[in-house]
């Protein structure tokens, strides 16, 4: 076995088992019954996404909610998967097992991400709904997806993280949502304008950069810009990293 | 240290080698320096009130838990070191035998075997869940099940590999008499071939099921040997007890009292005599030579206890 699969060890039992776990208990479909009411109300809103009124053949209508509705949501996937493991001591015997604590810890943020990654595509009709009424860009249709399911990983980085800070499944949920919404805040633009007044226009650039919501824009446009894939990449390996560490040290306590 | 320095009901190889073992929580040391090894064949129970520092030093030994100090081999292997290798040689039920509530028994086995990555897992399931007998629950959500079918679920999922070494901490725990007898009985059908370390603080399941005692107290090991040599060395081991009848008892203490060999005499508050010889020797003929001709009953001699001798040896230290 190389090296770096040494690493991983035990992370496709554990992806598997998480994975299942969803749709052993009522949690998850009530989360993907609330995620479907929540980005087709949105879409059709008079007062969000006028999709109806628009009269035009793309999803942006859609889509342009999902960063929203995921902050709250993608939490809610998140903070059973260690705060539970703690709590009642499963950990231990996870962690004895010939499991590395990356190799759970990776497992564990796939199954999630594959839940969410079911949720999103059962938003299909929509599609199927668009491609009947008219002629969407496909492309942008692609990069939309891709869009959501790379937000939906970076917030279930960082949604993971806080369940691997507390034992407490109700605290975790509630600090992965404050942490996600001020993520997300950094990209709207009265962040940015209030950034640029104070400290200049370099550190305005800077943080535009990092804004979530405009490298999600520009995905959903249809423009797979490498700058934006990085973007999401780095941060959610960036998140995943803190948490493991935050794990190694707190699955003891 | 010298092989000799440790006790050891087995002759079998060393599976479990312990070297100077130590943790501290903050300014508290959970283990302070233990050393010791266990055999193929041995069941060594650790003893100790609570937060002696059992559980953590399980927690080491399993790897789950870095020691400050020192060093745990499994099966000539560094736990520190190669994790992964001993943890495939190890079963460990940690304390409360903590499993995913949500899961019957059987995807719950199938969830460690698959982790283990054992050949034939169908064959592995059924055989612990033989041997645990869990035939009865096996598609019941764990969650449902009583504390010592949970008990009993942890023992299966430790077993499921058949490994060398078992680690249980505290395996009969808040089970009622009749669960206590079975996991016991359990612990005593797989001790043949393997070495098993468990915790408790119930003594006379050490002496039911070990055959190598180590108490511990406030992270130290304070005394490590089996449990028949405890016994012997309980406070009151050997006592000689009887009742006398119609004689006068004052006088026979009194003589009593002044043999070489005699510790003590007293009458206790029953109206019965005690005498307690040095040494812990059985004196029983030396006591019914002094009676001599006086009439006396109920006669009989005394085991020590080893909550006796817990108490004595823990009782500078503990609180």
């Amino acid at each position: 076995m190389s090296a770096l699969a040494l690493r991983f060890v035990g992370m496709k039992a554990v992806l598997r088992r998480e994975f299942r776990g969803y749709f052993s208990s009522p949690l998850g479909y009530i989360f993907i019954v609330i995620f479907l009411i929540a980005s087709g109300y949105l879409m059709v809103s008079r007062d969000f996404g006028r999709f109806l009124e628009m009269r035009e053949a793309n999803l942006d209508a859609l889509f342009s909610y999902v960063p929203w509705i995921f902050v709250v949501l993608v939490p809610a996937v998140a903070m059973r998967l260690w705060a539970e493991e703690r709590r009642s001591g499963t950990v231990e015997l996870l962690l004895t097992l010939p499991i590395t604590l990356e190799g759970s810890y990776l497992g564990k943020f796939l199954a999630g991400w594959a839940f969410l990654s079911v949720s999103v595509f059962l938003t299909w009709p929509a599609v199927f709904q668009v491609a009947r009424l008219g002629d969407p860009d496909w492309g942008a249709v692609f990069s939309s997806y891709v869009a959501s399911l790379l937000t939906a990983a970076v917030l279930l980085a960082i949604g993971l993280l806080f369940s691997a800070l507390s034992r407490n499944q109700v605290v975790a949920f509630i600090l992965a949502v404050a942490a996600s919404v001020g993520f997300l805040l950094i990209g709207v633009p009265q962040t940015q304008e209030f950034v640029g007044k104070w400290f200049g226009g370099y550190v305005e650039r800077v943080v535009s950069s990092l804004s979530l919501l405009d490298h999600f824009e520009t995905l959903t446009r249809g423009l797979l810009q490498l700058n934006s894939l990085l973007f999401f990449a780095l941060f959610t390996v960036g998140w995943l990293i803190c948490g493991m560490l935050v794990l190694s040290r707190t699955k003891t306590n | 240290m010298s092989e000799t320095d440790y006790p050891s009901g087995g002759e079998g190889e060393v599976l479990v080698a312990v070297d100077n073992l130590t943790k501290h929580y903050g300014p508290i040391r959970a283990v302070d320096g233990i050393s010791f090894e266990v055999r193929r064949g041995d069941v060594l129970g650790f003893l100790g009130p609570n937060g002696a520092g059992k559980t953590t030093a399980m927690k080491m030994i399993t790897g789950f838990l870095e020691p400050d100090a020192g060093t745990v081999s499994v099966a000539g292997l560094d736990v520190a070191r190669e994790r992964l290798a001993v943890s495939r040689r190890i079963g460990y039920l940690p304390e409360n035998a903590p499993a995913y509530g949500e899961m019957s028994v059987e995807a719950f086995l199938g969830f460690i075997a698959e982790v283990r990555e054992l050949e034939s897992p169908e064959d592995r399931i059924d055989s612990v869940i033989e041997v645990t007998h869990l035939r009865r629950v096996r598609g019941q959500t764990i969650e449902t099940l009583s504390k010592g079918f949970k008990r009993r679920v942890g023992l299966a999922q430790a077993l499921i590999h058949d490994p060398d070494v078992l680690i249980l901490d505290e395996p009969t725990d808040g089970l009622d008499p009749n669960q206590k007898k079975v996991v016991q009985d359990l612990i005593l059908s797989l001790s043949s071939n393997r070495c098993i370390v468990l915790s408790t603080h119930i003594l006379d399941e050490a002496e039911r099921v070990c055959n190598r005692a180590v108490i511990l107290s406030e992270g130290r090991i304070l005394v490590d040997s089996t449990p028949d040599d405890l016994v012997a060395r309980a406070p009151g081991h050997n006592a000689v007890r009887f009742r006398v009848v119609d004689e006068d008892v004052a006088g026979i203490v009194e003589e009593l009292s002044g043999a070489a060999w005699c510790a003590a005499a007293r009458v206790l508050p029953n109206g019965e005599v005690e005498v307690e010889p040095r040494s812990g020797e059985n004196r029983l003929n030396d006591v019914l030579a002094t009676v001599g001709e006086r009439r006396v009953a109920d006669v009989r001699v005394r085991e020590g206890r080893l909550d006796e001798l817990f108490r004595e040896v823990t009782k500078g230290v503990a609180a």
